[in-house]
């Protein structure tokens, strides 16, 4: 991965001044699309250390700025992003990470649930309660590898996604200065879904690269694979069901790079655009690779063959940076609100 | 020896794309087809980068000849160090006839317009395979040439080449300026980075005709036909040493 950081990997929409790339949102897709279909599992956690730098150059001060972003665009240093808690996920709101006000540093403590790269990472972007309850109570802070106090949970045993580790990240008396706060107390809910909209096309980008991947494979074995005295490409179910699958695979793509302009030109649909994206794209595409696998027979049910990695990569697309149904919550409060 | 170096880089069909007879065979099919920068011409930009990196030289100046989409090309010669483009353009059945003479003589002019004192050119392009761009530049230019080079330092006003040649590797030192062709062992080019492709797009190509350049680009060449090779044919099995050799000898190989 660092080595892709000296590509300019580490911060593709992150500000050059800092070490970034100065990329738009919509290269940004096309980048992650296309390193997805190599491997979605790395690719989306280069996505989510992306999407934590980006934080950090949007909301950061010039000083906060300058310590966490050139050693993040260099992936000298990794990131993590810690909102989801064992008692809070789709409900992030009602977080209860606690991060008590003392002098010039906040006490934190609580717990972070299916944190990426936890444990092996060295900047984690926390939202933590400073004040009273919901959105509003929640702030923003970056703690560092090797503060006291911080600890983190067993590896999780994952489906997928498994050539990076997850870990519970646990704060017990950890003790943070104030300078580590991005922006100001309350704001931290904020910043947590501005984030997380660009994080959003980013995992749809990974479905999109795997898709793309199995429909070659599909294609590719129909082509060699013969039953019934004649190769699977010549049975029109087949043939269908492929070009349901492109068809699949270019609506998702379109949906996903007009939320990414959308975004870049912070048009006000963006938000809706974004949830719509992630739930069209990632359900879609999930879809697609799985009966790529099922076109394989019983190989595409052998870790002999690619196709099955797509499928158990991508699954939890479905779930995290938002479950499918909170996206549907986005979606149907923003038709729903009268302007 | 501080001064501007050439390269060459040709637009060819990617390596990695299955290739298909036109069903005139007149020619490969081209339309829609995945194109990309010749390798060994990476290999001849990766190396005048690194001179001017070590600060051999000042500038590295990518040329190519072709129509419109060769603009590509040199897009990425940009993109991994060169400091300037000149896309000569050549299109239609001129293209289609464009061979190692005309666009030796192409270099030729340039390398004197532009005062280089060096031209780096890929050995072969992966197309045509002709292995004949790099020689031909030299004998027009009366320049002393280093092909197939597979290391290439500078001493002075002098260069030390080594060259992969069928009995192994041969040294040899020549005076600039010079023309050098890159085998496939000079270096590893390097992947153009992000911030790299966008300084790119701002770099400056200039546009230049052939005629420009006091170049004729008929061709005194004509392609009669273009087949696949042949299907390789089943092989048969023989139980010994004498089958074999009457076999060998009944199909008139020995």
């Amino acid at each position: 991965m660092r080595r892709a950081a000296q590509l300019g990997f580490g911060g593709i929409y992150v500000q050059p001044d800092v070490g970034g790339s100065g990329l738009s949102r919509l290269d940004t897709s096309v980048i992650f699309e296309a390193l997805s279909t190599g491997c979605v599992s790395t690719t989306a956690y280069i996505s989510i250390h992306n999407m934590c730098a980006w934080v950090i150059d949007t909301f950061g001060n010039a000083e906060q700025r300058e310590r966490f972003c050139p050693d993040l665009c260099s992936m000298e240093k990794f990131a993590s992003y810690c909102l989801t808690e064992p008692g809070s996920g789709s409900d992030a709101a009602s977080l209860l990470t606690s991060a008590h006000r003392s002098g010039d540093h906040y006490v934190l403590n609580g717990s972070k649930a299916f944190i990426s790269g936890g444990g092996d990472t060295d900047v984690y972007v926390v939202m933590c309660r400073t004040g009273g309850k919901g959105a509003k109570g929640i702030s923003c802070v970056v703690v560092e590898r090797g503060t006291a106090g911080l600890s983190f949970g067993k590896k999780e045993r994952k489906v997928g996604w498994n050539s990076q580790p997850t870990r519970a990240v646990i704060f017990e008396d950890c003790v943070v200065p104030v300078n580590n706060r991005l922006g100001e107390e309350g704001q931290g809910f904020s910043i947590a879904m501005k984030g997380l909209n660009g994080g959003r096309i980013n995992i749809a980008s990974c479905s999109l690269g795997a898709a793309h991947a199995c429909v070659q494979l599909a294609r590719d074995h129909m082509m060699v694979r013969k039953q019934f005295g004649e190769t699977l490409s010549k049975n029109q179910f087949l043939q269908f069901k492929l070009a349901e699958m492109a068809s699949q695979l270019v609506a998702s793509r379109l949906m996903v790079r007009e939320a990414a302009r959308a975004l870049q030109e912070n048009r006000s649909d963006a938000v809706s655009l974004c949830s719509m994206a992630k739930l069209f794209a990632t359900d879609q595409c999930f879809n697609v690779c799985n009966e790529a696998l099922q076109m394989h027979g019983g190989y595409g049910y052998l870790k002999d063959y690619a196709v099955q990695q797509f499928v158990r990569d991508i699954r939890v697309h479905q779930i995290l940076e938002g479950t499918n149904e909170v996206m549907r919550m986005i979606i149907s409060r923003d038709l729903l609100t009268d302007l | 020896m501080s001064g501007r170096v050439l390269v060459g880089v040709k637009r060819v069909i990617d390596y990695a794309v299955k290739i298909r007879v036109k069903p005139d065979n007149s020619g490969v099919v081209t339309d829609g087809v995945k194109h990309s920068m010749n390798p060994f011409c990476e290999i001849a930009v990766e190396e005048a980068v690194k001179l001017k990196e070590k600060k051999l030289i000042k500038e590295v100046v990518a040329v190519s000849c072709g129509p419109q989409q060769a603009q590509e090309t040199i897009r990425t010669a940009l993109a991994m160090g060169a400091d300037r483009g000149i896309h000569v353009e050549v299109s239609g059945k001129d293209y289609e006839t464009l061979g190692p003479l005309h666009v030796s003589k192409i270099l030729a002019a340039l390398a004197k317009k532009e005062e280089a004192q060096l031209v780096i050119l890929g050995k072969q392009a992966i197309d045509d395979d002709c292995n004949q761009t790099g020689q031909m530049t030299a004998a027009l230019l009366d320049w002393p040439q280093g092909t197939f080079a597979s290391e290439v330092s500078l001493e002075g006003d002098k260069i030390k080449v080594v060259r992969e040649i069928d009995g192994g590797l041969e040294t040899i030192k020549i005076n600039t300026p010079a023309v050098l062709t890159a085998d496939l062992r000079l270096n590893t080019p390097r992947y153009a980075t992000l911030p790299n492709i966008m300084k790119a797009k701002k770099k400056k190509i200039a546009n230049v005709k052939p005629a420009d350049l006091g170049v004729e680009l008929t061709s005194r060449l004509e392609v009669l036909r273009v087949d696949e090779p042949p299907q390789r044919l089943a092989g048969i099995k023989v139980e010994t040493v004498g089958d074999l050799v009457s076999k060998l000898k009944e199909t008139g190989k020995i």
